[in-house]
């Protein structure tokens, strides 16, 4: 899988398999689903499990769940305003989804959903939809006004509602690329890497030893970028989720 | 440093398609060249979007039904454990500072209670003295007075003897002298003479 003949194979990685042989097949549900719902589930976990004791002085776990909904539930608050609220459960979920996602996808055999361009593209769709949706639900067609600023010159309306259009429109591409191709790369180097060590490593005996550590060397320090990486990739992901609803309830 | 990690990372999203087509002699069931994430033909890219349409909507419930609910009750309960801790303190504070004002109150009282007391018993033991002085002194006068009286009389007494002794005196030298006696002469002489000397 790593390594065959001269080629370095870092794509292969990422193709769906079934899980669990002819039971995910007859349903078309890939190793990529499974750890979806592995996310879900500790997700689920975390957040009910991890405050049943709502104790006063919470635990490890109740305080990791108590900083994540804090965490996110700032984010809202301070991109949106107290009118956020309502919509915290939705930016959390996108949170906690893309955040577990990436970082499950660090583990070793394990399977990284957030590298596939159709699953980010329809998380971007997603807030697209739900944004698009409250926008229109608040301010009705006067939504529209959003497309030409207030103050702008009338002449330059031909020049700017094209703009703001194509501007709001990309918003979705621009969301679900960033998230997949920082995924991509940083698995690809991963794999790069890694077969370099395998490679150099059967190469050519205590020579290729020796020299097989430092691809390793750089693979330790990739995994920690990665973790960065992870969580960053989630947390812009929820904040422009949250900024983008921030005009949709506000209009600029 | 991120930035320029960020153009390696392109440099090999555009580089590592080619190596992988080199590499993909071995197609997987469903790869076909390039990036399986590109290949959109492949009906397990389209299954895997509608799985998670479902899991992320199920997550969605979870989180809005059950779980962020149960979170910020958990935190709205320490926010007002801490507010009630907080209330109980001030109120303790108060309480302690109601005991403190009322003891230093207690303390003054019963030092201005003290000083009266010392106060009048000083005063009554003054008085008591002065009263048993004043007796004393009455009582030393009357006695004074008393010997006083006694003395005089006793004088009198021995002045009145002394008339006599003298008078019999001096009569018994004169009729010795003279060989007769003038015994009035003598009386009224031993008269004058006391009369002279002031011891009438």
């Amino acid at each position: 899988m790593a390594a065959e003949g001269k080629a370095i194979d870092a794509l292969s990685q990422f193709e769906l398999v079934p899980f669990m042989g002819a039971l995910g097949e007859s349903v078309r549900f890939s190793q990529s689903n499974a750890h979806m719902l592995l996310a879900f589930g500790l997700i689920a976990a975390l957040m009910i499990w991890g405050t049943a004791k709502r104790a006063i002085i919470p635990g490890r776990l109740q305080a990791l769940a108590e900083s994540g909904y804090e965490f996110v539930h700032g984010i809202v608050e301070g991109q949106v305003g107290t009118e956020g609220k309502r919509y915290f459960p939705f930016v959390f979920s996108i949170f906690m989804f893309v955040l577990f996602g990436n970082m499950l996808g660090l583990l070793p055999y394990a399977f990284t959903f957030t590298s596939h361009i159709a699953v980010t593209f329809a998380l971007a769709a997603l807030v697209f939809v739900v944004v698009t949706v409250v926008a229109l639900a608040i301010h009705g067609t006067h939504f529209f006004s959003y497309f030409f600023p207030e103050g702008a010159p009338k002449a330059l309306a031909p020049l700017i509602i094209p703009i703001e259009i194509i501007s709001y429109l990309s918003r979705p591409i621009s969301l679900s690329v960033r998230l997949f191709a920082n995924m991509v790369a940083g698995h690809v180097m991963l794999k790069v890497f890694g077969t370099f060590v395998v490679m150099i490593g059967s190469a050519a005996g205590v020579l290729g030893l020796i020299g097989a550590v430092l691809p390793m060397a750089m693979n330790v320090a990739l995994v920690g970028f990665e973790i960065l990486v992870a969580f960053l990739q989630a947390y812009v992901f929820a904040i422009l989720t949250s900024i983008y609803l921030h005009d949709a309830v506000h209009l600029h | 440093m991120k930035k320029t990690i960020r153009i390696a990372t392109l440099l090999s999203l555009v580089a590592l398609p080619a190596m992988a087509q080199v590499a993909s002699e071995h197609p997987g069931a469903t790869s076909s060249a390039g990036m399986p994430q590109l290949d959109f033909g492949n009906p397990w890219t389209i299954a895997q979007v509608v799985w998670m349409l479902i899991i992320f909507g199920a997550l969605y419930y979870v989180m809005a039904r059950y779980a962020l609910p149960q979170v910020e009750g958990v935190l709205a309960a320490r926010r007002a454990r801490i507010e009630g801790d907080l209330e109980t303190a001030q109120a303790a504070k108060q309480r302690a500072d109601a005991a403190m004002a009322e003891h230093q109150a207690a303390t003054a009282r019963a030092r201005a209670e003290a000083q009266a007391a010392i106060n009048a018993a000083t005063q009554k033991a003054q008085a008591e003295a002065a009263t048993r002085a004043e007796a004393l002194n009455a009582k030393l006068a009357a006695q004074i007075a008393a010997a006083e009286t006694q003395i005089a009389t006793a004088r009198d007494n021995a002045m009145g003897a002394l008339r006599q002794v003298a008078t019999d005196t001096a009569d018994a030298l004169v009729t010795r002298l003279i060989g007769q006696g003038d015994s009035a002469g003598v009386a009224a002489a031993v008269d004058r003479e006391l009369a002279a000397r002031g011891q009438a």
